[in-house]
Order: C-alpha cells, then sequence, then structure tokens
C-alpha cells in the first residue's frame, strides 16, 4: 500500500507488537511523531533521551520483550550512545529508532547531523540506515529479530528525514533478508552426554550461572538440574534472581564484591557448569588463577564467548533451556545407571563456608545508618518480592548482596558498562512493563544526580517507582579504591550530603520525599514509601559515609586474595586464606 | 610475524567494510592487510584479510566475523591447501651502470617493466608474499622511491568452493599453517 515512510516507520513498530515507545521529538524525526500521535503506540516523553534508552533497557530486563526508544538526529542519537553501549554490554533487546539529516544533506555537516550507525557500530548488535521508504518494514522486522533472538542486544536504525517523509509501496507481513545472520539451533547431544558425565564424576561441581539463564527463562529448568546434581550454584551480578537465595544450595553472588562462599567454591571447584556466563574479570578476577583445579563445561548461545577467556573440556552450542533439559536427562540417565551423585562433603564443606564467613556489617544502635541494614529491612518488608533496580557503586554491590532475591527478573542494573546514572530511568522503563507491581529503585546519591529528571517523567505518566538514595555524600565506590589503593587520597569523591535537598528536589518534581537517618526509622520510612502508589516516592537515606563494600578481591588479583573486610578479625581472615575442603572418599 | 589468511564472504551493501575493519579496532585485532572485492555473484564481495597471529587469537577473530550480520561466511586458507598472491607496483632507482642488472634480477623473479623514465623503472610483481618480499630485499640495495602493494589474495585448491567448504578452520586444523612454510 502507498504510504509515507514515516507511516510505515510506525505501522511497523505496530507489527511488531510494540505497546511502548521512550522517546523526545526533533526536528528530523518530526514527520514519524506524526503518525505516532494516532497509532496504538504508548509514548513516554523523557527528558533526556539518555533516559529513554535506559527506560527500554528497564522495560526488557522486566518483561523480557524489547524496549524501544525513539530520538532525533545529531546530540539526540548521541545521547542514546551510553544506553545503546550498555544494552550491548548486558545483552538487552533494544531497538533505536533515530532521525537523520536528509539523505541529500548526509556528508554536509548539516544542522544537527551526527553518523550514529558510524558512532555505534562497536556499540550495537547491528544497526542500519535506511534510504528507501519501501526497505522499511523489513529493516524493522529484521531489527526486532536481531534484537531478540541468539544473543540478544540492541540494534539501531537511522532513518533520513526525506525517507520519512516520502512516499513508497510497502506491505507487511515483512520478507526478511538476513543471509548471514545465523543463531545456533538446539546443543548438540554429545556435548550434553559428555557435559553430564563430568557432572556424574565430579565431587566438587558448582553451576555457575550467569544471565543468559535469566535470558531464556530457564530458572525452573536450573533448579531441578541443582536439585539433581545436588550441586551448589553461584549467580552472578547479571543472574541474580535465576535461582532462589534462600535455597540450601544457594552460594550468592561470586566475584570482586561475592560472597567468600561463592568465591571459595569457584577457586576449589573440579567441575565448573557454566550457563551462560561469560567468565567476566568481575567474577573471575587474575585469569590464570580462576578456578584452577576445574574442568570447564561451558553453555552459552555466543559461540565468540566459547573459548574467549577460558577454554572449556566441554562446550556446547544453543539454546541455555534446551541444554538444561537435556544435561538434566541425561545426568538421570547417569544416576539410573551409576547411582547418584555424591557431593555431602563438598555442601559440607560449603555449608562450614557459609557458617563461617557470611555477609557481615554492623549495625550500632543509634549509630550511623549502614545501607546494608536498609537493603535487608527492605528485602524483609517485600518478602524479595519487589522489583530491585541499582545504579552502578557500593548501593548496587550492597542491593545485590543483602537483598534475598526469590525469582528472576526481580532485579535490573547496570553490569558489563557499569552506567551511573541507570537506576531511575531503568526503574521508570520496569514500571511501564509491569505496572502494578512494586519497584524500587536503590541509587547512590553520585548516580541519582545524573538522571534524576526522569522523575518528572515517572510523576507526569503515573509511574509510582520507589527511589531509595543511598546518600553518602561521596561517589562512594571511588572513594573505597582510593582509600585501600590510593592511600587514603581522596581525589575528587566529595559531594557532600546536604546539595540538593533530595527532600525537597523530590517535592519539585512532583513525587513524595522522605529522609531517614537512623536505623529505627527505616521500617517506619520504608512502609511509608512503599505505600504511595500514586505519585513516586524518594527517600534520602543518610548512610555512614565511612561505609565500604566487602569482601572485596582487589582487581586484577588472584581470588584466592580475598579480603573479608573490617567486620572480621585477622584470625577469621588467616582461616579463610588456609580454607580446608572436605577430603571426599572415592 | 605469524600470520593467518581469511576469506570472508559478505553481503555487498553500504557499510559492511566499516563494520568488518570496525571490528578490528574495537577487539584490538591486528590486520597485516585487507583486499576486498566483487565476486561472480553481484550481491556478496570477498574480503581477504591477513591477521597477525602473534598479538591476535585468530579463533575468536573468525567467531567474531562470523557474528556480523552482514558476513556470510568466514574461512581460514592455509598455504599448503591454498594459492595467496599479491601485486606490488614498485618504483626503482635504475641508473644506467645498474640497469643491466637490475633487468636480471625482474627477470629471475619473473616481473615485469610497466613504467621507464631515465633514472627509474616501475616493476610490476605478481606473486606470493614470501617471494615478493625476497624480489623487495632484492630491490632494496638499488633504491626503491615507492611502494604500493595490494595485499594477500587467496583462493583454496582444488574443485571445492569456500561457498560448499565446512568452516576451514574446524577442517584444516593440524595442517601446516601458511607461515610455517619456507617461502615459495
Amino acid at each position: 500500500m502507498d504510504m509515507t515512510g514515516a507511516q510505515a516507520l510506525v505501522r511497523s513498530l505496530e507489527e511488531q507488537g510494540v505497546e511502548v515507545v521512550f522517546g523526545l521529538p526533533g526536528g528530523t524525526i518530526l514527520p514519524t511523531y506524526d503518525p505516532l500521535l494516532s497509532s496504538s503506540l504508548r509514548h513516554i516523553l523523557v527528558r533526556h533521551e539518555q533516559g529513554a534508552g535506559h527506560a527500554a533497557e528497564g522495560y526488557a530486563w522486566a518483561t523480557g520483550k524489547p524496549g524501544v526508544c525513539m530520538a532525533t538526529s545529531g546530540p539526540g542519537a548521541t545521547n542514546l550512545v551510553t544506553a545503546l553501549s550498555d544494552a550491548y554490554m548486558d545483552s538487552v533487546p533494544m531497538v533505536a529508532v533515530t532521525g537523520q539529516v536528509g539523505t541529500k544533506m548526509i556528508g554536509t555537516d548539516a544542522f544537527q547531523e551526527a553518523d550514529i550507525t558510524g558512532i555505534t557500530l562497536p556499540i550495537t548488535k547491528h544497526n542500519e540506515i535506511v534510504t528507501e521508504v519501501e526497505r522499511i518494514p523489513a529493516a524493522v522486522a529484521e531489527a526486532f529479530h536481531i534484537a531478540t533472538t541468539g544473543r540478544p542486544g540492541p540494534v539501531l536504525i537511522d532513518v533520513p528525514k526525506d525517507i520519512q517523509q516520502g512516499r513508497g509501496d510497502v506491505s507487511w507481513p515483512a520478507t526478511m533478508d538476513l543471509p548471514g545472520y545465523k543463531v545456533p539451533g538446539p546443543p548438540s547431544g554429545e556435548a550434553i552426554a559428555a557435559a553430564a558425565a563430568l557432572l556424574r564424576q565430579a565431587r566438587r561441581p558448582v553451576l555457575y550461572v550467569g544471565g543468559g539463564v535469566i535470558k531464556s527463562n530457564s530458572h525452573e529448568e536450573l533448579l531441578r538440574l541443582a536439585e539433581l546434581a545436588q550441586a551448589p550454584v553461584v549467580t552472578t551480578l547479571m543472574a541474580r534472581g535465576a535461582f532462589p537465595d534462600s535455597h540450601r544450595l544457594a552460594l550468592g553472588m561470586p566475584g570482586m564484591h561475592g560472597t567468600y562462599p561463592a568465591v571459595a567454591a569457584l577457586q576449589e571447584a573440579d567441575l565448573l557448569v557454566a550457563l551462560g556466563s561469560r567468565f567476566d574479570d568481575r567474577v573471575t578476577g587474575s585469569l590464570p588463577h580462576f578456578a584452577p583445579h576445574a574442568r570447564i563445561v561451558h553453555a552459552d548461545i555466543d559461540p565468540a564467548e566459547i573459548g574467549k577467556n577460558r577454554q572449556p573440556d566441554v562446550a556446547i552450542l544453543g539454546d541455555l533451556r534446551a541444554t538444561l533439559v537435556g544435561l538434566t536427562a541425561s545426568l538421570d540417565a547417569e544416576i539410573a545407571e551409576a547411582g547418584p551423585l555424591d557431593t555431602r562433603d563438598w555442601l559440607a564443606t560449603v555449608n562450614n563456608w557459609k557458617r563461617q564467613f557470611p555477609l557481615r556489617y554492623s549495625q550500632a544502635d543509634g549509630g550511623p545508618l549502614k545501607p546494608q541494614y536498609v537493603v535487608e529491612r527492605l528485602s524483609a518488608l517485600t518478602g524479595g518480592n519487589a522489583i530491585v533496580v541499582a545504579g552502578v557503586g557500593q548501593h548496587q554491590m550492597h542491593a545485590s548482596q543483602h537483598y534475598s532475591f526469590t525469582k528472576p527478573r526481580s532485579w535490573i542494573n547496570s553490569g558489563g558498562a557499569g552506567t551511573m546514572g541507570f537506576a531511575v530511568p531503568a526503574a521508570m522503563g520496569a514500571q511501564v512493563g509491569r505496572p502494578g507491581e512494586l519497584v524500587v529503585a536503590i541509587d547512590g546519591d553520585g548516580c541519582f544526580q545524573m538522571t534524576a529528571q526522569e522523575l518528572a517523567t515517572c510523576a507526569i505518566e503515573g509511574l509510582p517507582i520507589k527511589v531509595l538514595i543511598f546518600n553518602n555524600g561521596f561517589l562512594g565506590m571511588v572513594r573505597q579504591w582510593q582509600e585501600l589503593f590510593y592511600d587514603e587520597r581522596y581525589s575528587q569523591v566529595e559531594l557532600g550530603q546536604a546539595i540538593p535537598d533530595y527532600v525537597k528536589l523530590a517535592e519539585a518534581y512532583g513525587c513524595y520525599g522522605l529522609r531517614c537517618d537512623s536505623a529505627d526509622q527505616v521500617d517506619e520510612v520504608l512502609e511509608k514509601a512503599l505505600a504511595a502508589t500514586d505519585v513516586p516516592a524518594v527517600v534520602d537515606f543518610r548512610v555512614h559515609d565511612r561505609e565500604g563494600v566487602f569482601p572485596m578481591v582487589p582487581a586484577g588479583q588472584p581470588n584466592d586474595q580475598i579480603v573479608l573486610g573490617p567486620e572480621f578479625s585477622a584470625d577469621e581472615q588467616r582461616a579463610a586464606a588456609r580454607r580446608t575442603v572436605l577430603q571426599t572418599k572415592r | 610475524m605469524t600470520t593467518h589468511t581469511l576469506s570472508v564472504l559478505v553481503e555487498n551493501k553500504p557499510g559492511v567494510l566499516s563494520h568488518v575493519a570496525g571490528l578490528f579496532s574495537r577487539r584490538a585485532f591486528n590486520i597485516a592487510s585487507l583486499a576486498v572485492g566483487p565476486t561472480s555473484d553481484e550481491k556478496v564481495s570477498r574480503i581477504t584479510i591477513v591477521v597477525d597471529g602473534d598479538t591476535t587469537p585468530v579463533e575468536q577473530v573468525m567467531k567474531q566475523l562470523d557474528k556480523l550480520v552482514r558476513v556470510l561466511k568466514v574461512v581460514e586458507l592455509y598455504r599448503g591447501t591454498a594459492v595467496e598472491r599479491e601485486l606490488a607496483l614498485i618504483k626503482v632507482h635504475a641508473e644506467p651502470g645498474h640497469r643491466g642488472q637490475l633487468l636480471e634480477v625482474v627477470q629471475v623473479f619473473g616481473a615485469t617493466v610497466v613504467d621507464m623514465s631515465p633514472s627509474t623503472l616501475i616493476l610490476e610483481a605478481v606473486s606470493s608474499p614470501g617471494k615478493l618480499d625476497a624480489l623487495l630485499a632484492m630491490l632494496d640495495s638499488y633504491g626503491t622511491s615507492e611502494i604500493v602493494r595490494t595485499g594477500r589474495i587467496a583462493l583454496g585448491r582444488g574443485p571445492a568452493a569456500i561457498t560448499d567448504q565446512h568452516r576451514a578452520g574446524e577442517q584444516a586444523a593440524g595442517e601446516q599453517r601458511a607461515d610455517e612454510q619456507p617461502a615459495a
């Protein structure tokens, strides 16, 4: 049918089942904003395009569906760059649509011209500048297909203004033409059998679970495998919630700020079954010293992850859910033949570690408020049922460590990219995707000030997110590194707790503003904030400015150098370093 | 330098070369040479990339290339089972006293003279990379003022075509690498 490129673009988004677009119009995307007005799409007008990008990410994390954002050319498009990079690092399915100057103006340094496909080349799974009206339906269909299949990721479509304005003959359903796009098929039965055999023989197995378990919606299959294998489970920062923290096989998060049991279990394991995880440096520490005794089974949908950082003994390429189902069945058959795995000594060992070296902090009566205490109370008051969103830094680690996650898609954060300012707009996107559910952003004062303007969007759009600012007046994680590694020389990290006045700021944005600076008020303030359902609520938690995040493996060090922190005695630290593994009798 | 020769079939669409080249900078892979041109299918271009194997994990390069949406196929070619050629144009000083000697060198290496001036010659040489290096070494003593090389191109020997080959990296594992052989 004959229509304009703009109409074709909007119709293509509708054809993809898009419900909501986060965006902000401008010169070169104006033609598309006109048919948008009369479409079925809900558009959420953000205050900054970065907010649109992170909101699309938050929506995708929370729902599993691709998030969509839209911006104009030049600065509008470049403001999406941080969010695209973030989505690329964390494999978040997302489609960004940008306006571009007219095709005849491209290359002339026209007003608001930026080579956004060039700029985003290394941070998108794919991008394309569309130069024909007739190409629009296929370009959009391909973008969604690429963003959501295989290892998900962001795709950008750049549409010059004259292509939006021009007319063409377009039709649906669109025919995709992607001869070079390869999505791995079902996992190999041979590889699965080999992995099951290794698992059957293992005495000290660990399931090393990454974000792929959540993305493939295979948490139930994971639970079955873990219980059948009687293997302890570590969930990376990207996988928090993939396995219930309350489960007796759960060891929590591994890595730089992981729990001692999770870190030690990886170091002592004789078999790691890596499930949708990528041996990231924040997990492995010094790579040559990581899990030195372990054989590796690596299951992933992305062939390039296999062998990138650690060479596996068995590689399983393909959909993780199919892998987990196959692995469980195969292991079940092995057990029927050779009897169950005996991991009792191993579980006794890790349980000892759990008892001896738990996450520890101290909240003194009348003493300074500890961020960990606030997270623990939030966890208790919400029964682990909130959708928790974090930015990047100390508050993020405290949230990941101390919130007891019960289900997938209840933890949303910036993992790989480490994007400060992620939390407020991502929480907004999550709330749009899951209306009626409790969405709580835990944010640092540094992070919060980077994207706080989206509170206006939330207030106007009726998105009652809760924002808990852990206000320590510092760029806390940077301060912690300066304390530990730069001789306590604090360079440019003090923000001050008083400016801005977060309560007044919240009120100015039409939100409910609260403040809390002592432990005995935490429950009352949290309850008030959580009860606000009409407008967003912002709580200024004045937390202790010297509190660090522990345990900690200093960057690039072997994981065996894990520092338990000031809450542990020198004797305990020595005991942790000389840990013993119960010997398994064969 | 240890090198690997990769043949990459790509869709002939705008921006494809920048996707491929961009991947190398993004992943800090080092390219020794890159040559691109059309194939018998107008929708498909063929890029021959020579990768520095000392600094770059070639398996990762192939996997990452394979992930690019516009890349159709990635195959590693080995000297033992492929023909490799490179074209060079060389402007060499040819004073009258040295010219006869120089032409002898040209003949031995199967190069041709394509331009002549009172003090210089332009030579055209098409050969395997090793032989070309040997020629350039010989010409060094006469003094070369300008050199342009196309970068390596390569085709697998025998009836099999890249389009029906399986991943050569897997197939040919264990075969001798191109660079481990002496210059032809």
